[in-house]
């Protein structure tokens, strides 16, 4: 882990509120030069703190109306290895986001779907026919509010 | 909004895959000109196709070792219960996702710590005095397996 000193959090704080803020508008809000600027987020960037960047789609306007969060239990444990199970599942389309766990669950997956009936279409045919799925629940998300991390 | 062709969502796919790819390269690969491969995608940021670009912070890098999603089912028989438990959460800073859901789960915290005892920390003091909480449950982040979020376009 990098020594974060408070302008490289500052920083990160502004990149948080807009990813795609210039160099110059960013070391303005900060009180750096813009080739200073430049140097930190480089140096963010090669530690990993910054690990990347990310183009975020409405997936509602692009005919993905339902996302839904799935919990899953694994009833073979042991028998099927999890990367069996993580290969396969990652491996599906509409599956966004997969998760190893520790709880009542063994895995959390983000799915979209372009309906209901096509997300249980997902679910009977891709998801409950993968190596080793137990208990399965379901929880169609209704909103969403990503709020900054505390840094 | 005008609908989106072939094209669009070929440039889209490109972008989703790598958000830095440059305009040259991304007309290059979907068969466009720079200059209409450019305006495409003015249009989609405008019509709010694309909603943003955004730097990817990693946590852990941050010092913020412990990831757990709270799952809290809230006593419904109070009726304004989501709207003042939403607002309470936004007031504890190591909450960094909101979520509401139809389902046995109502609302989903993302809680990020630095280690347990700072978590232990939170959840004592800030998490278990949010209003009109019926019952929690928590998952631990062990690691993410795949975090693409890449749409089947």
């Amino acid at each position: 882990m990098i020594d974060l000193d408070d302008t490289d959090r500052a920083l990160l704080r502004a990149l948080q509120g807009d990813g795609s803020a210039k160099a110059s508008d960013l070391g303005r809000a900060v009180g750096l030069s813009q080739p200073a600027t430049w140097r930190r987020v480089k140096r963010l960037e090669d530690a990993g703190v910054i690990a990347g960047r990310r183009v975020v789609l409405d997936a509602a306007k692009l005919g993905f109306g339902v996302t839904v969060f799935l919990g899953i239990k694994l009833a073979t444990k042991g028998r099927v290895s999890l990367e069996d199970f993580e290969r396969a599942v990652s491996a599906i389309p509409e599956v966004q986001l997969v998760q190893h766990v520790l709880g009542m669950y063994d895995y959390r997956l983000k799915v979209v779907a372009p309906d209901l009936s096509d997300f249980e279409r997902v679910l009977r045919r891709r998801i409950m026919t993968l190596p080793g799925v137990g208990d399965v629940e379901a929880n169609v998300l209704l909103s969403e509010e990503k709020r900054p991390l505390p840094i | 909004m005008r609908e989106l062709d072939a094209i669009d969502r070929k440039i889209l796919r490109f972008l989703q895959d790598d958000a830095l790819i440059s305009a040259a390269d991304l007309a290059d690969h979907v068969g466009v000109g720079a200059a209409s491969c450019w305006r495409r995608i003015e249009r989609m940021e405008q019509s709010g196709v694309i909603r943003e670009r955004k730097v990817v912070i990693d946590p852990k890098a941050l010092g913020l070792e412990v990831e757990v999603s709270l799952r809290v089912t809230l006593d419904k028989t109070q009726t304004d219960a989501f709207d003042r438990f939403i607002e309470a959460a936004r007031d504890v800073r190591e909450v960094n996702e909101i979520q509401t859901f139809l389902g046995r789960v109502d609302v989903r915290l993302n809680v990020l710590a630095r280690d347990m005892a700072h978590y232990q920390e939170i959840y004592r003091t800030r998490i278990l005095a949010l209003p009109h909480i019926a019952d929690i449950e928590a998952l631990m982040l062990v690691a993410n397996v795949m975090t693409k979020e890449a749409l089947p376009l």
